[in-house]
């Protein structure tokens, strides 16, 4: 394949993890019962795997190679996998049995890691930096121990892979950032900043509406009953709640001057003084 | 089998479970709930039938022996011997939990030329510092640290295992409890000892903060948990001498297949949210980027970092660095002040857990004012330049 946009031809193995949540812009408390409502809440792909999955495809511009998707979800995680096919990856597969059911982030990441050493090797396998729905992000570092690689999280760029296939990366923390060397293959979890995702194209859409998708179950990822879904996970919920609901606020409508004025000093009341010295960070 | 079960004669056939059900995996059929393939086994209906007619089986598979695994163990995150501010507040933690399960707190400490920060976290009143020294153990490599950790627990054999939820910790810890096999709660707000059991009682927000899940990890061990910054009091520093002990370990260093190349630190007082004591954040209120000065000025004034919405970060108003919410940073100061932000769900996700919120917006049925303490409802370009005033910026 000779792509003008390539950088140099390094035909890498890449594989993006995907998961399909709930589109949490949906979901309510219901202030009665203080419940979760479900209004016909729909699924969509993880937003932070949107970016993984974008930026595997931009390495597969730059340097060449295939692209695979991979999930873990009940069957109707397949038409998540069959959206991600619409942007142009090569090929997916799903992982989909009752035997995966309750599963934690170590069954998830061993599930998940059995199948790419099945489908592997990887040069660069891509996560988001977590799941809305779980919102642990540990997931991406769990399949890297288990595949006995390094893994890099939080990746808002990928500045270029060498001739001697190492990576240079992006690290983003909580003040500032950090370039990383690795020699593949490695692990990347990635946050928004990374890119922007491309829509589908017409064609995209075509051949994902034919692609066949293979379903796997643990059976033949040679995965253990004890291994996988609720049995393979030592965490367990012992309890879901709602958080109290916050009790109604003060709010001032009046003069802005005496609003502010109001504001301020109740909040000297209660013992914080905003102020110029008293520094933004400790 | 295990699964999900339901206990036909308690169930009554209200359908609660229906609709609670985050996966629209339940359907009603003759009374009785149907579990469809959607099911994930996440429990949201165990919690909600009123009846306690559901339950979820676990088959259970080799027990592991509790008995051997005692103690707490911290993780003593630092960068170059600089501790982070997180540890602190992580032994406060611990140490509370000394008290309802009376075994010793211990916090690892490992890297190159940390003997200094080892004598300062005795300060904080634990038992025992284990201090791995060593020259190869270094910053930002954490297939090292976690190999050099598992060493550790393996050696020490604590029954709970904290570090705080920062981007080390929820990089390292999940790679750690992938070693020894072991559960690990991400991100917990809420952290307690079960009486009979003695377990540890892992509280922690999910789906953007609109339910709370409590988590046991019941037959593994160390149960491994990591803590949300700045929701934990900080452990005071001891008054008196110090008692507790250094303890210098022998561990194994393989190398590292990362290779640190440089470190750039975004200098500016206004960026660090997930430290700051005052956040200030713009919304798309500000209508256009020439405002954010006055934003940004508020933030001064108030001695505070600057955070946005992600309506402004993708607007290209403002770096990402400096989104709060689902999608960008979760942070938890002491004052939030939402400037021009409407309060939809995937921010609050990020800023709710705030101890104190002040919003400022010009529409009074603005979701942000649901979780406010203190709004002001008004034009912010007549707000902000008062309150900037008022405090003599
Ligand atoms: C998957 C996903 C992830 C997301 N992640 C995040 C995230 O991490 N963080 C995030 O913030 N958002 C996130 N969002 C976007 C979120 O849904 C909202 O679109 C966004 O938070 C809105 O930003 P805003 O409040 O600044 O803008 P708007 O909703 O447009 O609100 C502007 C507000 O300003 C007020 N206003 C206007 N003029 C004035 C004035 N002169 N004085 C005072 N008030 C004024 C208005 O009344 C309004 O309430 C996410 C969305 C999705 C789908
Ligand atoms: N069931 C799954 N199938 C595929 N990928 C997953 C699954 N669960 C988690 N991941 C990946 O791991 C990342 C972090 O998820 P989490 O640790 O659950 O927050 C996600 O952004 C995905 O890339």
């Amino acid at each position: 394949m000779s792509d003008s946009r390539m950088e140099q031809p390094l035909n890498l193995r890449l594989a993006v993890c995907i998961k399909q949540v709930p589109d949490t812009t949906n979901i309510r408390i219901n202030p009665e019962t203080n419940t979760l409502m479900r209004e016909g809440v729909a699924s969509i792909i993880n937003p932070f795997d949107m970016y993984a999955l974008e930026e595997a495809l931009r390495l597969k511009e730059r340097y060449g190679g295939t692209v695979t998707v991979i999930s873990m979800g009940p069957p109707q995680a397949e038409a998540a996998l069959r959206d991600a096919l619409s942007f142009g990856p090569d090929k997916a597969v799903l992982l989909s049995d009752r035997a995966f059911a309750g599963a934690d982030t170590l069954a998830t990441s061993l599930t998940l890691s059995a199948a790419l050493k099945k489908l592997g090797p990887f040069d660069v396998i891509l996560a988001g930096k977590q799941a809305m729905d779980g919102d642990t992000g540990q997931v991406g570092p769990g399949i890297a121990e288990n595949l006995g690689i390094p893994h890099v999280t939080e990746i808002r760029r990928i500045e270029a892979i060498a001739e001697d296939r190492r990576i240079t990366v992006q690290r983003l923390l909580e003040d500032g950032y950090v370039r990383l060397r690795a020699a593949l293959p490695v692990l990347l979890t990635v946050v928004k900043e990374i890119n922007e995702p491309r829509l589908p194209s017409l064609r995209g859409k075509m051949n994902a509406k034919k692609a066949e998708i293979p379903r796997w179950t643990a059976e033949e990822l040679g995965l253990k009953p004890e291994e996988t879904g609720l049995n393979g996970s030592p965490t367990q919920v012992m309890k879901i709640f709602t958080p109290p609901k916050p009790e109604g606020g003060k709010l001032f409508k009046g003069e802005v001057k005496e609003s502010v004025a109001t504001l301020l000093s109740e909040l000297t009341g209660a013992g914080i003084l905003l102020g110029k010295g008293r520094g933004g960070a400790r | 089998m295990s699964g999900i079960q339901v206990i036909v004669h308690k169930c009554v056939g209200c359908g609660v479970c229906e609709q609670v059900c985050p996966y629209g995996a339940i359907t009603m059929e003759n009374d009785l709930p149907l579990f469809g393939p959607e099911c994930t086994l996440c429990g949201a209906c165990v919690e909600a039938c009123p009846y306690d007619a559901i339950i979820i089986v676990k088959e259970t598979s080799e027990e592991v022996d509790p008995s051997g695994y005692s103690g707490i163990l911290v993780y003593a995150e630092h960068r170059s011997g600089r501790i982070a501010s997180v540890v602190p507040e992580i032994i406060g933690a611990a140490l509370a939990l000394k008290k309802d399960l009376g075994e010793p707190v211990a916090a690892l400490l490992m890297g190159k030329d940390v003997s200094a920060a080892a004598a300062e976290l005795l300060q904080y009143g634990i038992d025992t510092v284990y201090l791995a020294d060593h020259p190869d153990i270094r910053d930002f490599e954490e297939d090292t640290a976690a190999e050099v950790f598992a060493q550790v627990v393996r050696m020490k054999k604590p029954a709970i295992v904290l570090g705080g939820g920062t981007v080390e910790g929820r990089s390292l810890l999940p790679r750690v409890a992938v070693k020894l096999r072991t559960g690990l709660t991400a991100d917990c707000t809420e952290l307690a000892i079960e009486p009979e059991s003695r377990l540890l009682k892992q509280t922690r927000p999910a789906f953007g903060g609109n339910i709370m899940a409590t988590i046991l990890t019941e037959r593994n061990r160390p149960q491994m948990a990591t803590v949300r910054h700045k929701v934990m009091s900080e452990a005071p520093r001891l008054e008196g001498p110090v008692t507790g002990t250094v303890e210098k370990l022998k561990v194994t260093v393989p190398p590292s297949a990362l290779e640190v190349l440089e470190f750039v630190e975004e200098r500016s007082d206004t960026v660090n949210l997930t430290e700051a004591d005052v956040i200030v954040s713009a919304g798309r209120g500000i209508k256009d980027p020439k405002n954010l000065v006055l934003v940004e000025k508020l933030a001064l004034a108030a001695g505070g970092a600057l955070g946005a919405s992600r309506a402004v970060v993708d607007a290209g108003w403002i770096p990402y660095s400096h989104q709060v919410g689902q999608t960008g940073k979760t942070v938890n100061p002491t004052v939030y002040i939402a400037c021009g932000i409407s309060g939809a769900i995937q921010h609050l996700a990020g800023m709710k857990s705030s101890d104190i919120i002040v919003a400022v917006n010009s529409d009074e049925h603005a979701p942000i004012f649901e979780v406010a303490d203190y709004g002001i409802v008004g034009d912010l370009f007549e707000v902000i330049p008062e309150m900037i005033k008022q405090l003599g910026g």
